[in-house]
């Protein structure tokens, strides 16, 4: 039975006008469907909601809009239906833009940062161990949970605003520390000298989705210089092919000193151990295309990429002569094009041929000019999603094989396992 | 004529023919405008689940799904109640703020697995879910139909 405080039961009053009683309404019912007792404080969000999924999308802001309500905690915007630094790319239907962008304008006026992106926890400003928060978008939950220890359900569209305009949420879920204990350990293999790191850390994510379900598990071996875009791939990965929320990484992430600190000092369902030769064939599985298939496009940055990425991606640029035989797209938040631009790397990029694109996703709105045919990327959570969305064939590699295989207009792909 | 007992995850009050469907995602997977499941590989491919009562253990995939769902109520081409054997939150909060906002009135209940075992297995008969008074939940396999 759900009891609330003097402030929550006035919100629901209405005594903060008619938003904030529609957003304790959302709030109060979800508790009810999550069984919580009680709502906790939030100390920031990110909503996911001002991508448009059609009229219910825009209706639901703009009667916050119109009561005058805003967001009490410091609120980041996921992508939107546009990218609204180059507007032009956009490829697809006007009302459908006009709608998009109404819906990313209508956020701003709620007090949300003009962030944009699917990856918050690369902004300056983030979520420290500890902090509960109302997170939406499955691989920036991850994240957040994983490798900063700060603390969300998996919150999706309409909760994820009204848990920011209260500043409210259920205490349940992965809010509450006996919960975020793993329950099942998997052993990864050593990763430390595969050529094909990122795309190993990405299918060891779809493997661990395809295990763990939405059960909590702690990942053993993973090398101990594991940065955060290889977390972030395995995450992204791992909530595409599961309901995957948190994990955590023996070592390397904050609640994984030791096995038996993940384990909140428990033993183990059940240990999977995962060998490279598994991750070859994920890695194969995922991968539609034969090596010498002609490539239409690479698309690289789902998550949005990091600046340390587009440094790699540079690196891996510099290697090759001329102009690449495929188009590139790069997707990215707008604070990290403007980082790229200060250091000179956005234009040595755009002089190679690679579109950046921000404020969106490749995947989910129309800039790509070819979107029939094979894509290459890097990306798990890409190539589990664009196929049913945009309707392109994947070939899945490395960011290395990736770029060779741009500039070679066909797949290629590194023999060595 | 058979009663079970219910959760109610959200209130509501609806009759109507059941529908029972393994785990779709309504995000790329149901077409709120016309009303039809798109997901070519979901065995519910092509039908509609306006004015029914969808019997499915859980939502699969995205959160993009509530907004879906709410779309779909929208436009009346949703389901009139949902029974499902999970505290799903995707779909019960897709139906919280339809609820809000276009005033439907689409009940969410969790049954045991026993129960949702029978109910799936009851083809498209009628199904009341009586979620008004969370209290006294009231789930009704084929009513005397009038």
């Amino acid at each position: 039975m759900l009891t609330l405080s003097p402030r929550d039961t006035a919100m629901l009053n209405g005594d903060f006008g008619d938003g904030l009683a529609l957003a304790m309404r959302i709030v109060a019912a979800t508790a009810r469907v999550m069984d919580a007792d009680a709502l906790i404080d939030i100390s920031g969000a990110h909503i996911d909601g001002c991508l448009y999924h059609g009229a219910a999308s825009l209706d639901f802001v703009e009667r916050f809009v119109a009561s005058g309500a805003k967001v009490a905690v410091p609120t980041t915007l996921n992508v939107g239906s546009l990218d609204l630094i180059h507007p032009e790319l956009f490829r697809g239907d006007a009302g459908i833009a006009s709608a998009g962008k109404r819906l990313m304008q209508a956020h701003l006026e709620l007090g949300c940062e003009a962030s944009f992106t699917c990856a918050p926890y690369q902004l300056k400003h983030r979520p420290k161990l500890g902090d509960q928060i109302a997170w939406a978008e499955s691989n920036a939950i991850v994240f957040a949970n994983s490798v900063l220890g700060a603390r969300t359900s998996r919150y999706g569209d309409f909760l994820d605003l009204a848990a920011a305009i209260t500043a409210r949420v259920p205490d349940a879920g992965l809010h509450v520390t006996a919960n975020r204990a793993a329950r099942i350990v998997i052993a990864a293999p050593d990763l430390r000298a595969s050529p094909h790191r990122d795309a190993d850390f990405a299918a060891l994510g779809f493997l661990l989705g395809g295990i763990a379900g939405a059960t909590v598990a702690a990942i053993t071996g993973l090398p101990g210089d594991t940065t955060e875009d290889e977390l972030k791939a395995l995450g992204a990965a791992a909530a595409s092919s599961g309901s995957v929320a948190l994990f955590h990484a023996v070592g390397i992430t904050p609640e994984a000193a030791t096995l038996d600190a993940a384990l909140q000092g428990r033993a183990p369902e059940r240990t999977i151990a995962v060998s490279a030769a598994d991750l070859h064939d994920v890695r194969a599985r995922w991968s539609h295309a034969k090596p010498g298939d002609a490539l239409a496009a690479v698309s690289l940055g789902t998550p949005h990429f990091s600046v340390d990425e587009f440094r790699t991606l540079a690196a891996l640029m510099g290697r090759h002569d001329g102009a690449p035989r495929c188009d590139i797209y790069v997707n990215t938040s707008r604070f990290v094009l403007w980082q790229l631009e200060e250091e000179g790397i956005a234009q040595k990029l755009a002089a190679r041929g690679v579109q950046i694109v921000v404020d969106t996703c490749t995947y989910i709105t129309p800039v790509m000019k070819q979107v029939s045919g094979l894509v290459m990327t890097n990306s798990g959570k890409w190539a589990h999603y664009a196929p049913a969305n945009i309707g392109v064939t994947v070939a899945f590699g490395s960011m290395s094989e990736c770029v060779r295989s741009a500039f070679e207009g066909k797949v290629c792909i590194d023999e060595h396992v | 004529m058979n009663t079970f007992e219910a959760v109610t995850l959200v209130p509501g009050h609806a009759r109507a023919p059941g529908i029972a469907l393994p785990p779709l995602s309504f995000w790329g997977g149901y077409d709120a405008e016309r009303g039809l499941i798109v997901d070519a590989t979901h065995p519910g491919h092509g039908q509609s689940l306006a004015s029914r009562i969808l019997v499915m253990p859980r939502a699969r995939g995205s959160s993009s799904s509530s907004s879906v769902l709410a779309e779909a109520l929208r436009n009346g081409t949703g389901p009139a109640g949902i029974v499902l054997a999970e505290r799903d939150l995707i779909l019960s909060i897709g139906a919280i703020v339809a609820n809000e906002l276009y005033a439907s009135n689409v009940p969410v209940v969790m049954v045991d697995e026993t129960a949702f075992a029978h109910i799936a297995a009851a083809g498209d008969a009628h199904i009341e879910i009586d979620a008004r008074d969370a209290a006294s939940v009231r789930l009704v396999l084929n009513p005397d139909a009038t």
